[in-house]
């Protein structure tokens, strides 16, 4: 009885790795296993973030508006593909009714509400953004109630992970990877190669050159907005069956979409590609190495990116 | 001869505003003590995360309100509860308390706040002197430091310590049995979290000194992601895992845990598993997750306890929580002492509640006592068991021996200068 001490410190906190832990990233950096595990992690925390960032960013390079309201549509996209998921059983369409529900509610939201504020100070804009995070919430926990939910993982999912050199590697995460990855081409190419494309770009250095030549503009925002909210629905769908549901589960993916941006460039696809997986590899090793500090690391990297390139990485390439 | 009033206030108008003053400071009173009713105030969560739980604590109020009511209220007023949302922060829960007493004229307290907002509803009652119960609070210290002891204050939360105690005491059984040497844990990263984890090692080492704790992880409050977390923890490759997250936090952690498989490869003990508010939720909940007894309706597996569960469920279409059971309790606690002391003042009810044992369906032995010395609850069910994916979820509890819990406590308190 008396050698036992009441000590308030666990092992782990005495031997100091509760703040810095080198040791483990280094012997993380040798070993394939810990490797590929970290690595598919940062990549899967990544392409989420990716999904809700682009549409945060492909806003504000079109209509240049901060879309403080983007994370709604995220929720939006878990709590549809939820309801859709125990109506009919089906993921895919599960996946289909969290991605185009958003969209519509998107496009609602720019042409209803959005469109009036274009004009408007920054302010305004912050303002009437804001206003719908808190509606938003509050339907969701009107329709859906306050407390949290879960989807639950489709049975097609649930088996056991691959391992590839060691490394865990759960299949569901690859499907999300690749449908994030897919997302990113077809909106690239989309925005680079196709007529559509071309004229959202138009739209966005000159829109009154682009309404002059007799293109609806109205329409093309909308659009934009449709398509920002589709993406962040589709993450929001991809998410749910790992992530619980509940009102405000917007908010948080937000603020690591905006540190995504800035550190990508304000309006740049690849930057917001390039910043949401640099993100997740440094959340993934970084909580190894620094498990008090991961949070800290992203805005770290972000200040540094800042000062070093005020503008982001990729700010200068303007969608 | 022409008078002029001098400037100021007359005697007259002093005397006059006296009297308006001292009727307007009197009336609450005179007006309480000829009250039929009986107000009782209750600040609780009920936005935000949390309130599911602050609904389900004015849940089981309500449905205890009830029967005391039918059954001739606190000494033949009825009670009517007042019951406030505070949004889950301290300084608008202490704000709430003391309008609940001084403008809505509330004479008892009901303190349904999490830990945060308990040891600021405590100053308020410490400062007005009110009879209020902590229905909610598990964090030790709220009760256990003579420092906050204030005779007109009790708690009806079951009580960190004893959770660790036991917990650790059926964990080190479960690693000693199984060689379970080399350990994880994983916990949210704020006051309860920290504290609880440190307790619950510190009695899992004591009672199996052989385990190591060789990873920790300390994902932050209300984290939507834990894959770097999972994956760290695989990388360190433990036997066993602890985790004290809670709510949608755990959910999400055994869902994202769910499909790396980790349930396969070490025993988990998490202490909040066993609460209808996580059990129901997770979809795909993986057998044999080691956890403490929240709430369930089979635990104590007695009929009181059954019909409890039943009666609450078929009333709110839905199961109790943790916070439920503590809450019934403070009603049935002051209902007896009321009926003892025949009379609904709380400084009357406070000092019959000192020591008093009643009859209850969330006791150990089918009782629970309000322990004279430091005004907290003991012998409240305690047990941990293994769960499974349907009803009745942990089929299985083992029962917590509150002999040798109040022993070890007694120790601790020595060893923190509480006694």
């Amino acid at each position: 009885m008396d050698a036992w001490t009441f000590a308030r410190p666990s092992s782990a906190r005495r031997n100091g790795n509760d703040t810095l832990d080198l040791d483990a990233l280094a012997s993380c950096f040798t070993s394939s296993a810990c490797l590929v595990t970290q690595t598919t992690s940062g990549l899967i925390i990544g392409m989420l973030l990716f999904l809700v960032a682009v549409g945060l960013t492909l806003i504000f390079g079109v209509l240049k508006v901060v879309n403080f309201s983007h994370g709604a549509f995220y929720m939006f996209g878990a709590y549809f593909a939820m309801t859709s998921y125990q109506l009919t059983g089906s993921f895919a369409l599960a996946m289909l009714c969290g991605a185009a529900g958003t969209a519509i509610l998107g496009l609602i939201f720019e042409r209803v509400f959005m469109s009036r504020v274009y004009g408007a100070d920054v302010l305004m804009q912050l303002l009437v953004c804001y206003a719908f995070v808190l509606i938003f919430d509050d339907v969701v926990r009107l329709i859906w109630g306050p407390e949290f939910r879960s989807m639950g993982m489709p049975t097609a999912f649930q088996v056991v992970p691959l391992f590839i050199a060691g490394g865990v590697v759960p299949p569901y995460y690859l499907l999300l990877i690749g449908v994030a990855l897919a997302a990113a081409i077809v909106l690239g190419v989309g925005l680079a190669r196709t007529r559509i494309g071309k004229v959202i770009r138009a739209a966005a250095y000159n829109p009154s050159m682009v309404s002059a030549l007799g293109i609806n503009t109205g329409l093309i925002y909308g659009g934009v907005f449709a398509i920002g909210g589709l993406l962040a629905g589709l993450a929001g769908a991809l998410a749910a069956p790992v992530r619980s549901l509940t009102p405000g589960m917007g908010f948080s993916v937000l603020i690591e979409s905006f540190i995504v941006t800035v550190i990508g460039g304000m309006g740049s696809i690849l930057g917001a590609l390039i910043g949401a997986l640099l993100l997740g590899l440094i959340r993934s090793f970084g909580s190894l190495g620094f498990p008090l500090f991961t949070e800290g690391l992203m805005y770290l990297f972000m200040v540094i990116v800042l000062v070093s390139r005020p503008s982001g990485l990729f700010g200068k390439e303007v969608a | 001869m022409k008078r002029t009033r001098q400037p100021g206030i007359s005697r007259r108008s002093t005397l006059t505003l006296m009297g308006a003053g001292a009727l307007t400071f009197a009336a609450p009173w005179v007006a309480r003590a000829q009250a039929k009713t009986i107000k009782i105030g209750m600040p609780t969560i009920l936005s935000g995360r949390v309130a599911q739980l602050g609904t389900s604590s004015r849940n089981a109020v309500t449905m205890e309100v009830e029967k005391i009511n039918a059954a001739g209220g606190l000494a033949g007023r009825q009670i009517e509860m007042v019951i406030r949302d505070s949004k889950g922060q301290p300084q608008e829960a202490a704000r709430v308390a003391r309008e609940l007493v001084n403008t809505d004229g509330c004479e008892l307290l009901i303190d349904a706040e999490a830990s945060s907002g308990a040891f600021a509803v405590h100053e308020v009652a410490r400062d007005l002197g009110v009879f209020c119960v902590h229905t909610n609070s598990e964090t030790s210290a709220l009760t256990a430091d003579p420092k906050q002891h204030i005779p007109n204050a009790f708690r009806t939360a079951r009580q960190g310590v004893h959770d660790s105690i036991f917990g650790g005491s059926y964990a080190a059984a479960i690693a000693k049995g199984k060689g379970l040497k080399k350990w994880a844990t994983c916990s949210p990263d704020y006051a309860y979290g920290r504290d609880t984890t440190a307790e619950y090692t510190l009695y899992l080492k004591r009672f199996a000194p052989d385990v190591e704790i060789i990873s920790e992880s300390w994902p932050k409050l209300f984290q939507p992601d834990y894959t770097e977390v999972v994956t760290k923890i695989l990388q360190a490759k433990p036997q066993a895992l602890y985790s004290c997250l809670w709510g949608g936090d755990l959910t999400s952690f055994i869902d994202q845990a769910n499909i790396y498989a980790m349930f396969g490869q070490m025993e988990v003990f998490a202490v909040n598993m066993a609460d209808y508010t996580a059990l129901t939720v997770v979809k795909n909940l993986p057998k044999g997750i080691h956890s403490g007894n929240r709430y369930i309706k089979t635990f104590p597996a007695t009929p009181e306890n059954a019909a409890w569960g039943d009666a609450y469920r078929a009333k709110y279409n839905e199961y109790p929580t943790n916070w439920s059971w503590e809450n019934a309790t403070a009603m049935m606690l002051i209902a007896e002492a009321s009926k003892k002391a025949n009379s609904a003042d709380g400084k009357k009810i406070a000092e019959v509640m000192r020591g008093l044992t009643i009859k209850c369906p969330f006791g150990a032995d089918g009782t629970v006592t309000m322990r004279a010395e430091d005004q907290t609850l003991i012998g409240y069910a305690i047990g941990w068991g293994t769960t499974i994916p349907q009803e009745p979820y942990v089929p299985d509890v083992k029962a917590g021996d509150w002999k040798i819990i109040l022993e070890l406590e007694a120790e601790w308190k020595k060893s923190k200068g509480y006694t």
